[in-house]
């Protein structure tokens, strides 16, 4: 991924600042501009999500492109926020560990390095809560 | 607006094409067609090319004008447009030909599908495919196309208790289609075993649940209903042809293992067709994973939730049962060069409903379904027809 495209994205990234429409109180992570509820009578705020949520669904990822190749095999969830929404990212643990249901909270870890002198991508894994 | 038919299909073999190009294949497609169809290029009026990612499988854009260029066309300047909603890329160009015929805008109009996926490698092809879902909020993590999947089966065996019996059985009934297709890349049958004992590639899903990374082309031709008898004895009518979106992500959707574009697609359809689901025939739809067919047979309405893998185990949907699913084989045994694929779903309802369809042939089919996906189904187009 592109310097810039990875940068611009840095602090909902690292931080989980995700979005909130005041309108209609719905949550949004990934974050949106636009509430698809109340289109252009919403209000969308900023919004730090607390991290923690369960996971929903789940697979482990044993073939990808090269550059997550490496990290094989590793748990990848849907995970729904104690605020509401969902969001996909990996989960850090035993791929025998995981489960439907399982408690999980954010952590700040490496995604991705661009070769051994590229980007390296930061980012929101998920642990075991 | 004006009923349309189909009035000619051609295909290329689907499967590694190392020695044919990316132009090429399409071009035999298209020929392939004007021949079944009795025209000259000349009577083209317009035409359209499903294709999904000719900027990364073969660095190659602006794909109207190379394959309009190269089916001899240009020289008559006819407009040729390329459509783009990741593997329902074909689908997509086969509906813009129906509305462009249906409008009374043009009246003899062909639709391509074309992909060639094998000039790069597996993970290239892993990574271009990963464009089909949200590259910023599930590419980002490693998350390919395969898991997506997965975690859609994993939903729906959660909730519905779907064995592993089941999900292998959709792979065994679509490879016994495909060994009777002679386009098909793995015209080969296979046993419940070798899918349970296949690799991992993101559990649940195995090697032989997932379709294969193929090259290869498609096309039909279109004209309106009332003109197609000067070009052949056998026109299929196009009785519905619908589209409909949902979220990109999968994370976002209503629920993980029910596609609600399929449901939504599927309703328009059948209304826009004044049918029933007991009246059709034979569907093809779009199992680019085992799990991809069972959530279609029940988002399209065929059955309820949590039926479908019972309904596979019992033969319901084999080629000799009372709704032969995938006679072409599907994307699993026929192959998936994704763009072509939308656009293929059609020539075999079509050859189904003329009665050409050789060993696969469903005796007095008179009406056929498609439904082709893109992505996790944030696209979905159906289709109905008709023997005329
Ligand atoms: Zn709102």
């Amino acid at each position: 991924m592109s310097v810039p495209r990875f940068w611009r994205k840095q602090p909902q990234r690292y931080n989980l600042i995700g979005t909130k429409c005041e309108t209609c109180g719905t949550h949004y992570f990934p974050p949106r501009t636009l509430c698809p509820k109340c289109r252009r009578e919403g209000k969308i705020v900023e919004h730090k999500f607390k991290g923690t949520g369960k996971v929903v669904t789940f697979s482990i990822i044993r073939t990808t492109s090269e550059e997550y190749d490496i990290q094989t095999p590793f748990p990848v969830a849907i995970i729904e926020l104690d605020e509401g929404t969902r969001m996909t990212a990996p989960v850090v643990c035993d791929i025998n560990e995981i489960h439907i249901g399982m408690p999980v909270k954010s952590t700040f870890r490496k995604i991705v390095s661009d070769g051994p002198s590229g980007t390296i991508v930061y980012g929101t894994k998920f642990v075991p809560a | 607006m004006r009923d349309v038919a189909v009035i000619g299909i051609g295909l290329t073999n689907f499967g590694e094409m190392w020695d044919t190009s990316f132009r090429e294949l399409c071009v035999e497609a298209g020929v392939k067609a004007i021949e079944d169809a009795g025209l000259d290029g000349e009577q083209i009026d317009e035409m359209f090319v499903g294709n999904m990612s000719g900027g990364r499988f073969v660095l190659q854009e602006h794909i109207g004008a190379l394959i309009a260029d190269y089916a001899g066309l240009a020289t008559n300047h006819i407009p040729s447009t390329r459509t783009e909603a990741a593997c329902a890329s074909g689908g997509l160009a086969f509906r813009q030909a129906v509305t462009c015929v249906a409008s009374g805008m043009q009246d003899v109009v062909i639709a391509a599908g074309v992909e060639k996926m094998t000039d790069v490698s597996g993970g290239e092809t892993t990574d271009a495919l990963a464009g089909a879902a949200d590259r910023e909020w599930e590419g980002i993590y490693g998350v390919t196309f395969p898991s997506l999947y997965a975690m859609m089966a994993r939903d729906y065996i959660h909730k519905y208790g779907l064995t592993r019996e089941q999900l292998a059985q959709v792979a065994v009934k679509n490879h016994f289609n495909g060994a009777r297709n002679p386009i098909a890349q793995f015209r080969k049958e296979i046993t419940l075993d070798v899918v349970k004992n296949s690799t991992l590639v993101a559990d649940p899903l195995r090697l032989m649940d997932c379709s294969p990374v193929s090259d290869g082309a498609s096309a039909v031709i279109v004209c309106p209903l009332e003109r197609a008898h000067e070009f052949t004895d056998t026109p299929v009518k196009v009785l519905a042809s619908t589209q409909a979106t949902d979220t990109i992500s999968l994370h976002d959707r209503r629920d993980i293992s029910t596609i609600d574009a399929t449901i939504a697609a599927g309703n328009r359809a059948f209304k826009m067709a004044g049918l029933e689901r007991k009246d059709i025939d034979l569907v093809e739809v779009h199992d680019c994973f085992t799990i991809a067919e069972i959530c279609a047979i029940e988002d399209l309405g065929f059955c309820k939730k949590g039926e479908a893998g019972k309904l596979t185990e019992e033969g319901y949907t084999a080629l000799d049962g009372k709704l032969p699913v995938n006679t072409s084989g599907g994307l699993k045994a026929c192959g998936h060069p994704v763009g072509a694929t939308g656009i293929k779903q059609v020539c075999e309802i079509v050859q189904q409903l003329r009665g050409d369809a050789g060993k696969r042939q469903v005796n007095g089919a008179e009406i056929g379904m498609t439904q082709n996906v893109g992505g996790t189904g944030a696209t979905v187009v159906t289709h109905i027809f008709g023997r005329t």
